[in-house]
């Protein structure tokens, strides 16, 4: 027999965790910021992640969004393959926890539809991106990142050939950086998707965002990875807001995929400091 | 450097004195446009009309801010990216715009015509929009209502906090602090 997860519970998490996001960074956020303040040798630098904190602490405190821009809805659905939905369709219960938390939480609407021509805005900031994936078990994990767009316009996607290595990747993520400055909200958290195919490499590029951050890969070779990107990205003196200094980037989180002999994709996808997401397993 | 306490709508004078790198706090008003408002700016200067308010002097602030929540002026107001203003932008500056505030770096040609006509761009703090939201006390709706959080407001700040980026002598904080703190080849 399935376990049978009620629709409604779904639509009741997906509002609670769209309203919750929004107003309190993850600690590991907050926690990677104070690192950070410790080590800027900027005095702007450290004030400026000083403001960052104070506006952490105030979101929660006054119950104001962290940023005006409550983002793309982006949901990643892991469901077990035993559990059993019942009462109604699982993406328009998404969908209406989306409405739902947006409106009830005062949180500002920021999708258009018609992307290249009437840019009408849909006013409850549906519809969410789902991403949805099955795994061994019975229970469902939803996850929820409320992606700002001034770092979403900063993703890059390179097919690499495969003779660029470890300095090629790093030499892409570091030219990307450079030129996005301090558009996407610095200091960044940049995931990186190596491998697959030029979509499945997009899609690891975000999904490494939901990893605590600055924990490194489990596999030494992607962790040194890591490290030198962090280090490339950090050397390029963009600091805080982008007003100087040495943290550009809070962390680097990369995940692979192995692909054809012919292809080394490299997708990178940016996070703001104000990296939202939250969790919840029904 | 201590923040410098200014008020807006600035004066040509205390405009032509700022320097990038310069911390100022702002008293008085701001008007906000982002993409949306700004299209449509433009389209009523094509045909002819004129701005939903007199631009002259005035500064505009980047944003689309979040609904306020009940008993409170404005919802989080952080800057947007104000690259995607520049290509409208000059014709603002022609009618007597002064000053801008948003987040990331103008284009070449807007900081040319920044120092023709005497203009200033200031970034605030990407991402701080609750704290940025307390230095609003008052926030009306002046133009284009149906665009929601991209409609037109007259805000009246405090104490709002921002960092001189372009001045008026063609100077780029972005570039300099990035120079002074840029390692190896980069």
């Amino acid at each position: 027999m399935a376990r049978e997860i009620p629709i409604a519970r779904i639509t009741e998490a997906v509002a609670r965790l769209c309203r919750e996001a929004n107003l309190q960074l993850p600690p590991d956020v907050l926690e990677a910021l104070s690192q950070a303040q410790r080590q800027e040798e900027s005095p702007l630098g450290r004030q400026t992640l000083g403001r960052i904190l104070e506006n952490a602490a105030l979101a929660a405190q006054e119950g104001i969004p962290l940023c005006q821009d409550c983002g793309t809805a982006l949901i990643f659905l892991e469901m077990g393959q035993d559990s059993h939905i019942a009462g109604g369709d699982l993406h328009e219960a998404i969908q209406e926890g989306v409405r739902r938390g947006y409106r009830d939480g005062y949180l500002r609407p920021s999708i258009v539809r018609q992307p290249f021509t009437a840019r009408r805005n849909t006013g409850d900031n549906t519809p969410a991106v789902v991403h949805t994936e099955v795994v061994p078990g019975e229970g469902l994990k939803l996850s929820v990142m409320t992606k700002g767009g001034g770092a979403e316009n900063k993703g890059r996607l390179a097919m690499l050939s495969p003779g660029a290595g470890a300095q090629g990747i790093a030499g892409f993520v570091a030219q990307a950086v450079a030129e996005a400055g301090s558009d996407p909200c610095p200091p960044v958290i940049l995931g990186l998707g190596i491998g697959g195919t030029a979509e499945k490499a997009m899609l690891l590029s975000k999904k490494a965002l939901l990893r605590r951050v600055g924990e490194p890969h489990p596999d030494p070779e992607v962790a040194e990875l890591e490290r030198l990107v962090l280090s490339r990205v950090n050397d390029l003196g963009i600091g805080p807001a982008g007003f100087g200094g040495r943290i550009t980037a809070l962390a680097v989180h990369a995940e692979t995929f192995p692909c054809h002999i012919a292809s080394l994709p490299l997708a990178v996808s940016f996070q703001c400091h104000s990296a939202r997401h939250r969790e919840a397993s029904l | 450097m201590s923040a410098l306490r200014l008020r807006s709508p600035f004066s040509a004078a205390a405009v032509a004195s700022l320097r990038a790198g310069q911390e100022v706090l702002i008293d008085g008003v701001l008007y906000t446009a982002r993409d949306a408002a700004h299209r449509r700016f433009v389209a009523a200067l094509d045909a002819g009309q004129p701005l939903p308010f007199d631009i002259r002097g005035q500064t505009l602030y980047y944003v689309g801010p979040s609904p306020a929540p009940p008993g409170r002026a404005s919802g989080a107001a952080g800057p947007t990216t104000s690259g995607r203003m520049d290509i409208y932008t000059p014709r603002l500056l022609e009618l007597g715009l002064r000053a801008m505030i948003g987040k990331g770096g103008r284009s070449k040609e807007l900081r040319e015509a920044m120092v023709k006509h005497k203009a200033v761009y200031l970034a605030a703090i990407g991402g701080a929009g609750a704290l940025l939201a307390l230095a609003i006390k008052r926030a009306e709706v002046v133009a284009y209502p149906e665009l929601g959080p991209e409609a037109v407001r007259r805000l009246e700040v405090e104490g709002f906090p921002a960092l001189v980026i372009n001045d008026t002598h063609g100077a780029d904080w972005y570039e300099e602090g990035r120079g002074r703190w840029r390692r190896g080849g980069g």
